[in-house]
């Protein structure tokens, strides 16, 4: 290989993979119908937050998701299943998941990626009048401060 | 030539879009009023009024969180809301300043299942989501 060659394919790598440049990023979510359906009430979370076995409980679970019915019809909650355990932390381990997947217990199902201890230590400097600014409302506003945090990056503290 | 028939055509075809989602909301609302008279013989026609009532109504069987509709939409409709429980904003719900709302009947159906529930603690008659899309489109 060229000089030339291996200079391309390194800016190629470092071009496809921002989690390279810090480990503030997980993989967005991609799907359009994911996108717009776990994103109507809060952010779509990035399924890299939790093992697959936690996105197949919650999606077990929608009947009452955090006291809410977030049921759907059959065929879109497949295809939301689908997606978010292919893309789990556990599966892909991507960026800031393997840091949040290393503080889940083996074979636990965790539903709130703010309880993560990964999430606790990140945040632990942050003053209790931000999280009770009446824009931020819950810690799992992410986008209320990352604001990146939809295209999955959080490097913004 | 072209670019003023370009230009024309693009004119035709913004109120040509309003006008289908009018179509589609009307046809909802339309849906709404063969429930509500077939589950009430008397059913007169749905009222902007009753609709505003319901969006102000303090209930009590539901969430503390959202105790009204105007908890995340606000007090002004045509104001952008935020949800009470997860910060996210939230479109202005008034036809007049988002006309894309109440246009998908499985997205209307999804909203006020999940959002009747939360306000009021029980799901929403047909007499009430039609009064209330009858108010929302006046707004």
């Amino acid at each position: 290989m060229t000089m030339r060659r291996v200079i391309v394919l390194a800016a190629a790598l470092l071009a496809a993979t921002p989690a390279i440049a810090g480990d503030d990023w997980v993989p967005p979510v991609k799907d359009p119908m994911v996108r717009k359906e776990c994103g109507a009430c809060h952010m779509a979370f990035q399924p890299a937050f939790l093992p697959a076995r936690s996105w197949d409980r919650m999606m077990n679970e929608l009947a009452d998701h955090f006291g809410e019915d977030a049921t759907l019809s059959a065929d879109k909650a497949r295809a939301i299943r689908n997606y978010l355990t292919a893309n789990a932390g556990d599966v892909v381990a991507a960026g800031r998941a393997s840091k949040y997947m290393r503080a889940v217990a083996p074979g636990g199902t965790p539903q709130r990626i703010t309880l993560n201890p990964d999430f606790e230590r990140k945040h632990r400097k942050i003053p209790d009048r931000v999280w009770k600014d009446p824009r931020v409302v819950t810690r799992s506003n992410c986008p209320a401060c990352h604001r990146g945090a939809e295209q999955g990056w959080y490097d913004d503290d | 030539m072209n670019r003023v028939l370009f230009l024309a055509a693009i004119l035709a075809a913004a109120p040509a879009a309003v006008m289908a989602a009018d179509a589609r909301r009307d046809a909802i609302i339309a849906d709404y009023a063969v429930q509500a008279g077939k589950a009430a013989p008397g059913f007169a026609g749905f009222s902007a009024r009753r609709g505003e009532a319901l969006f102000r109504t303090r209930w009590a069987g539901g969430d503390e969180r959202t105790p009204s509709c105007t908890a995340c939409h606000t007090e002004n409709p045509r104001a952008p809301g935020r949800n009470a429980k997860t910060g996210r904003p939230i479109d202005p719900v008034a036809v007049s300043v988002n006309p894309a709302r109440f246009t998908d009947r499985d997205e209307v159906e999804k909203q006020f299942r999940r959002d009747c529930k939360s306000v009021l603690g029980r799901a929403c008659t047909p007499l009430e989501k039609g009064d209330y899309l009858t108010f929302m489109r006046e707004q």
